[in-house]
């Protein structure tokens, strides 16, 4: 469903290149709950941003469900990702003029598809993160939790091969961080479908199948299910 | 659609002191060109009508009068033209236009108070006062303040003295300037300026045995043309008011009179002719149809004639018309700008604002010209709102000026008539502005769209 092979990814800025990711080749098959973890400016954002096609390698080649996402012209990925990839945010990115019914189902608009068919999914998601009586509410009247339920709604609600959350609980207490990681494995089963998600917190390490680890711009395996092939 | 314009509405009033500001801005833009539009129209509708009164809308010349005859008028004469009148007035393709269609004949040479001893060039006009009133009726577009108060010639010999030819000849009181009404015949030792001209004049009265013109119970004159063969042609008219055009150039020269006295001055003994067949329609618009008309009708019959419209016959209506178009389009361009980057600015700091959202929205899979055009949806909507805005009040302005009841003097009047401004009869002016400020916000929108739509998607995301 996944493969990563070779890839890196380096920013530059004037003279000074920084790598941010060295040579990573990965496969992930199938649904799971994959934890990425690392100390900060270790590569896990830039890894969830490649991999959500969100920005493209400077080397190596990503591919999502056998399709080089890499090569792809921008409005052909940016549609591949409105059909396949969800996203949970840090700060949760919720529209503030939308309500947490609408942040749903915008989601939604961008696959085309038909008015009741969405409305159906919509709700059906709202009530599965246990938003029904918040609907109506816009993200200024929600909490931080009951945003960030709403944006793992939002994520879900097209059916994605792949959820990424970057840092989903770093704005969250440890309560409500809990609670998010709890809701998200059980969103992962019930819709099993595929979850990565990065993490400081050593304490949600036990919710993972599979747990990743970056450093300095490298990715080191963790636990079975994940074939990683680091500096083959 | 629906969605996205419910989306851009709920940013537009995201910011509600910004968004006012930019409404007020293309508000006051929009009424500021349509208050100075309302009052173009109102001037130049005012002017028209004048226009219109005074020498219809299609005027019939003998070819080459236009350009060539103002020397000479009578050189210039349209023979039969009784026959000509009656057929442009039957013709099936102009009778259904027309309103009135009355011969003028065109005189210049010297008008003198014998008994004064005073004498002045003069331009004259030879005219059917019945078919003059009725044109003096016509009101297409109800400008009020323009209602026919100078009662027409009613005798065969009354004529009508601009009030500065009138002073200069001393048939008015000189302390009345203002209105220089005739008075009483001023008796003193004539001392003819013209001695030529007075000698012609003292034959005329001779030969027709006619008393002395200040023996008579009104004011009168004399009043010497040349023949087109040059012979020279004097009649005694009586004054029967001295008119103010609103013009210098008039007042001090025109005289108006019945078209027998212009025809006995400009053709003697011989067959009267008329310089122009002047024609008066209900409509304004309906001048090319007319024209197009005249032209077959003159081709098809054979006439020796031309035809010009009231635009061609009053150069200072085309000159307003094009100041006013200048000044508008000036102006117009000033508030464009003004709007564009005001707009520009608001966009701007809308897009700086929502870097986030835009990253998030990408995420999400809205494609890059959904971005873009979300962003202009939401500049075209202030603009409508704007534009909008400004119609209802400059409508409520109008309808205030209208009701205060002001006067003026426009150009072509000598009198103060109602101030007032047209903006319902300007449906298409109201119409042009709306669309096009509407246009302009959102035109100006596209820069900071753009730039919202090329945003790269990870960097946007770090800005939340």
């Amino acid at each position: 469903m996944l493969q990563l092979d070779n890839v890196s990814k380096t920013f530059r800025s004037g003279t000074i290149s920084v790598h941010a990711l060295r040579d990573v080749t990965l496969t992930l098959d199938g649904p799971g709950f994959t934890m990425i973890s690392g100390p900060s400016g270790s590569g896990k954002t830039t890894l969830l941003n490649l991999i959500g096609t969100l920005d493209r390698p400077s080397q190596g080649t990503i591919r999502i469900d056998g399709k080089d996402v890499g090569t792809m012209p921008d409005r052909a990925l940016t549609r591949f990702r409105a059909d396949h990839i969800g996203f949970i945010f840090q700060s949760f990115n919720l529209m503030p003029v939308l309500s947490a019914y609408e942040n749903v189902e915008y989601a939604l608009l961008q696959t085309g598809m038909p008015a009741h068919e969405r409305r159906r999914r919509t709700n059906e998601l709202i009530e599965a993160v246990g938003l029904a009586s918040h609907a109506a509410h816009r993200p200024n009247q929600l909490s931080g939790g009951q945003r960030q339920r709403v944006a793992i709604a939002r994520a879900l609600v097209k059916r994605p091969l792949l959820v990424l959350a970057d840092e989903p609980t770093a704005n969250l207490d440890s309560a409500n961080g809990r609670a998010i990681v709890e809701l998200m494995r059980d969103m992962q089963r019930r819709f099993d479908t595929a979850f990565i998600f990065s993490t400081h917190d050593p304490m949600l390490l036990g919710h993972a199948d599979r747990v990743l680890t970056t450093l300095d711009g490298k990715v080191t395996p963790a636990a079975a299910g994940m074939e990683l092939v680091h500096d083959a | 659609m629906m969605l996205d314009l419910s989306l851009a509405w709920r940013n537009v009033l995201r910011n509600r002191r910004r968004t006012l500001i930019t409404l007020m801005t293309v508000a006051m833009g929009a009424t500021a060109l349509l208050l100075l539009g309302a009052l173009m129209s109102y001037i130049v509708l005012e002017f028209q009508t004048s226009a219109v009164r005074r020498t219809g809308h299609l005027a019939v010349f003998k070819k080459g009068y236009f350009d060539y005859g103002a020397g000479n008028p009578a050189a210039y004469g349209i023979g039969d033209y009784d026959a000509v009148l009656a057929t442009i007035r039957s013709a099936p393709g102009i009778q259904p236009y027309l309103l009135v269609a009355t011969p003028t004949q065109i005189i210049s040479g010297v008008a003198g108070n014998f008994q004064a001893g005073t004498s002045k060039t003069f331009f004259g006009q030879g005219i059917v006062p019945a078919d003059r009133l009725r044109m003096r009726e016509w009101n297409e577009h109800r400008i009020s303040g323009l209602e026919v108060n100078a009662p027409p010639l009613s005798r065969a010999n009354g004529v009508a003295v601009g009030s500065g030819l009138g002073r200069i000849l001393q048939l008015c009181d000189p302390r009345q300037a203002a209105g220089c009404a005739p008075r009483a015949a001023v008796q003193r030792a004539a001392a003819p300026v013209d001695a030529e001209a007075a000698d012609l004049i003292q034959l005329r009265q001779r030969e027709v045995g006619a008393a002395p013109a200040a023996a008579q119970d009104r004011q009168a004159i004399e009043l010497l043309s040349a023949s087109a063969t040059g012979a020279p042609n004097v009649v005694s008219a009586v004054v029967e008011r001295l008119d103010t055009h609103g013009s210098k150039d008039l007042d001090d020269n025109l005289v108006v009179m019945p078209l027998p006295i212009a025809q006995q001055l400009a053709y003697g003994r011989g067959a009267p002719r008329v310089t122009a067949l002047n024609l008066q329609l209900k409509r304004t618009e309906d001048i090319p149809a007319v024209r197009a008309a005249l032209r077959q009708l003159i081709q098809s019959n054979g006439l020796d004639l031309e035809v010009r419209d009231f635009v061609e016959l009053n150069a200072m209506y085309g000159q307003i018309q094009a100041f006013f178009s200048f000044l508008f389009g000036f102006i117009a361009l000033v508030i464009v700008v003004i709007v564009v980057f005001t707009i520009m600015n608001t966009m701007g700091m809308s897009v700086m604002e929502r870097v986030g959202e835009i990253g998030t929205a990408r995420a999400l899979g809205v494609q890059r010209s959904s971005v873009r055009n979300l962003f202009v949806l939401e500049g075209g909507l202030q603009g409508v709102l704007g534009a909008t805005l400004g119609v209802l009040l400059t409508m409520l302005l109008v309808a205030l000026v209208n009701a205060a009841n002001l006067h003026w003097s426009p150009p072509t009047s000598a009198g103060e008539i109602p101030f007032k401004l047209y903006l319902f009869g300007s449906l298409p002016l109201m119409a042009g502005v709306w669309f096009a400020l509407t246009c302009v916000a959102a035109l100006a929108s596209l820069f900071p769209a753009h730039r919202a739509s090329r945003m790269m998607i990870v960097d946007a995301l770090r800005h939340v």
